[in-house]
């Protein structure tokens, strides 16, 4: 018999995630676990996706996303119950960079947030899922991950860490039946990036980048940018001479 | 700020857009704002959903459902929900939305501000004939729970209301039953307006939908394709996906002037001529058969457009119909989308609701300036002479005489303000 997907999104607020979620469960019966610090946001967001599903499942787990035993808890427990189709880690905060230059405290939030706990989760799901030999675990990175800039570069460093921490696990199990996929949204409309909307930057839609996304995670791909334009531009924005890169206002 | 324009682009003003992301946080990100006004995806024509050089409260990212109950088909969402997703979750469920404006792509929201109505107008209702609930927010910070046997003045207040009363929330809307995604149809050509109306009226008792375009630049004669369509008995198979596109850009000058839109037209009547008859059509293709290109609005070249649309009495519509092609025939200002329909005996709930029983036209002009509102000041007087009324999810520049003469119920609609709520459409009709 064919089982329902068993699928994990961590940091299930986000609005990337949110939409990951709704083309999980418009498409297919899924059991969906949602993994969220706040409750009563992650209930809402549940609550819409129950309508959205037609035969899958949805529940909310909430825990401590910088407490080792919690999150290794919460995991193993997840994967003991079943094994895990797909895992998404998808938590992410960005304040604006002036503020983590006034303020140590936000530099060292968005470093946890976004790359300590993105880690934690890795780690404590691939044992999981190195248990059964397969899944797929999926990381949301960033293209202002690969090459920091002043404008944002204590939220790119910390996505520049998921890359890297990202290729570790996918060396682990190369040639398994796991797979190990970076994504890398360029801005997207999402309320993160409310501050680049306001002065009028084009942005991705997310439902946009949300299709991208629940595409590479089906076919398991390394490292996708989305939209893909993104792979060109940061392809070229790496390879610049420091000179021409510091001279560059962006 | 960033600049925002309604979907006829005749604007381009700065606006401070504050996204509302979440319904419990409505009132607390809108105190003390504003004044400001709701827009869902900005699909209205005119000013309604504009405010410039202020501020906007997007509902487009409240777009949660709530609750679906599918024994009786009532669907509880948030304002900023589109129609077509609604269709899209609940048609493999057996259930629709009962009334659809000519795009799904418009919020529920928007909706229920203009109280829009379909082509089965004359077995439906409007949009707010079906919605049980919704819940208003203030600016004040109060909330107002209506529909039509709860606080039913708030409720006629709101459905129509332009977004005047406050932000709606949520609403509880009574889905019906959908056969499947087919509908049988016909295309039936006709030549007169006399013709129009006799089909217009032998088809409401057997057809659910029914509409009819017309060729708005013949002078004297009056040709058009009416088309009709109901439920298909034959639901086999699946539609092909509906084939969509873009315009990427602005035309540097509009594809419609006076030149192409009488040979867009002709070309518009033989091709259809052809395909007279009746045939099986899937449902979006046939009621919506613009949502297949993005951003049509962009033919219209850079200055934009204007869509015409106003309704008269039955008893004088036939009379009213000409002279307004009358004139659009001799003003050389012809319209491509040129769709009349009858309206059926049901008068809208909301104090500003727009159908009325009669004859409604809608017509789209390209935004020449002095000449297209001078022939516009020609239409209003036939209009308002008629006893009729412009549809405010289209207008951008009727005087408030003209809105005063076609909404007598306009001044009531003053007590259920929210002072904390303004529009441009608002200060141009209302004076605040």
């Amino acid at each position: 018999m064919n089982h329902a997907k068993r699928i994990v999104v961590v940091g299930a607020t986000s609005a990337i995630a949110e939409h990951c979620c709704r083309l999980w469960v418009e498409r297919e019966p899924v059991d969906l676990i949602l993994v969220a610090r706040n409750r009563l946001h992650a209930e809402r967001i549940a609550v819409d996706l129950r309508v959205r599903t037609r035969q899958g499942t949805v529940r909310v787990e909430t825990v401590d996303f910088l407490s080792t035993p919690e999150v290794a808890a919460l995991a193993d427990r997840l994967s003991a119950e079943a094994p895990l189709d797909v895992v998404l880690i998808a938590q992410g905060m960005l304040p604006p960079q002036d503020l983590c230059q006034e303020d140590l405290a936000k530099v060292r939030e968005t470093i946890d947030v976004n790359a300590v706990a993105s880690a934690l989760f890795a780690e404590a799901f691939a044992k999981g899922m190195a248990q059964v030999g397969r899944g797929t675990l999926g990381l949301l990175g960033s293209v202002a991950g690969d090459r920091p800039r002043r404008a944002n570069y204590t939220y790119g460093a910390s996505k520049a860490f998921m890359e890297a921490y990202a290729t570790g696990p996918r060396h682990r199990f190369a040639g398994t039946a796991i797979k190990v996929v970076l994504i890398k949204p360029g801005p997207t409309d999402t309320p993160m990036a409310a501050a680049h909307k306001a002065v009028g930057r084009r942005l991705a839609s997310v439902e946009e980048v949300a299709r991208g996304t629940v595409r590479a995670l089906d076919l398991g791909k390394a490292v996708v940018y989305l939209p893909w334009k993104w792979w060109p531009i940061m392809t070229v924005f790496k390879l610049l001479p420091r000179f021409v890169f510091n001279r560059l206002d962006v | 700020m960033r600049p925002v324009s309604s979907w006829g682009r005749l604007s381009a003003a700065p606006h401070t857009v504050v996204e509302l992301v979440d319904v419990a946080e409505i009132a607390s990100r809108v105190r003390g704002e504003g004044p400001a006004i709701a827009r869902g995806h900005g699909r209205s024509y005119g000013d309604s959903c504009l405010n410039p050089g202020g501020t906007l409260w997007s509902t487009a990212k409240l777009d949660r459902l709530h609750a679906f109950d599918p024994a009786t088909g009532r669907l509880v969402c948030e304002s900023g929900v589109l129609l077509r997703d609604i269709q899209r979750l609940m048609a493999p469920r057996g259930w629709g939305l009962p009334v659809l404006p000519g795009t799904q792509l418009v919020s529920v929201g928007g909706a229920i501000a203009n109280d829009v109505h379909g082509k089965n107008h004359h077995k439906a209702g409007t949009f707010g004939d079906h919605v049980r609930r919704l819940r208003l927010v203030r600016t004040d910070g109060e909330i107002v729970d209506c529909g039509p046997d709860q606080r039913a003045d708030w409720f006629a207040a709101t459905v129509g209301g332009i977004g005047l009363t406050g932000i709606v929330a949520t609403a509880e809307l009574q889905l019906c039953p959908m056969a499947g995604p087919w509908l049988d149809t016909e295309i039936v050509p006709y030549q007169s307006l006399d013709a129009f109306l006799t089909l217009a009226d032998e088809s409401e008792a057997s057809w659910e939908h029914t509409v009819g375009w017309l060729d708005s630049t013949r002078r004297g004669e009056v040709r058009g394709l009416f088309l009709r369509a109901r439920p298909a008995e034959d639901q086999s198979g699946v539609p092909p996906p509906v084939r969509s596109f873009s315009v990427p850009v602005t035309l540097p000058i509009g594809l419609f002037n006076r030149l192409s839109i009488p040979a867009f037209n002709a070309l518009y009547y033989a091709v259809h001529q052809r395909r007279a008859g009746r045939r099986r059509r899937a449902f979006d293709s046939f009621l919506f058969p613009l949502d297949g290109i993005g951003d049509w609005n962009r033919l219209y070249g850079p200055r934009g457009f204007y869509q015409y649309q106003f309704v008269v009495p039955r008893p004088v519509a036939r009379a009213a119909l000409q002279e307004v092609l009358d004139i659009v025939a001799a003003s050389g200002q012809g319209s491509f989308l040129s769709v009349a329909k009858t309206f059926g005996e049901r008068v809208g709930r909301g104090l500003l609701s727009f159908p009325m029983p009669g004859v409604t036209l809608s017509l789209d002009f390209a935004n020449q300036g002095a000449p297209t509102e001078a022939l516009f000041e020609r239409l209003d007087t036939v209009v308002r002479h008629a006893g009729g009324r412009l549809y405010l999810a289209k207008d951008a520049r009727m005087s408030s005489a003209m809105f005063e003469a076609g909404y007598p119920n306009g001044a009531e609609l003053r007590r259920f303000r929210d002072p904390g709520v303004s529009s441009a459409m608002s200060r141009r009709l209302l004076g605040s």
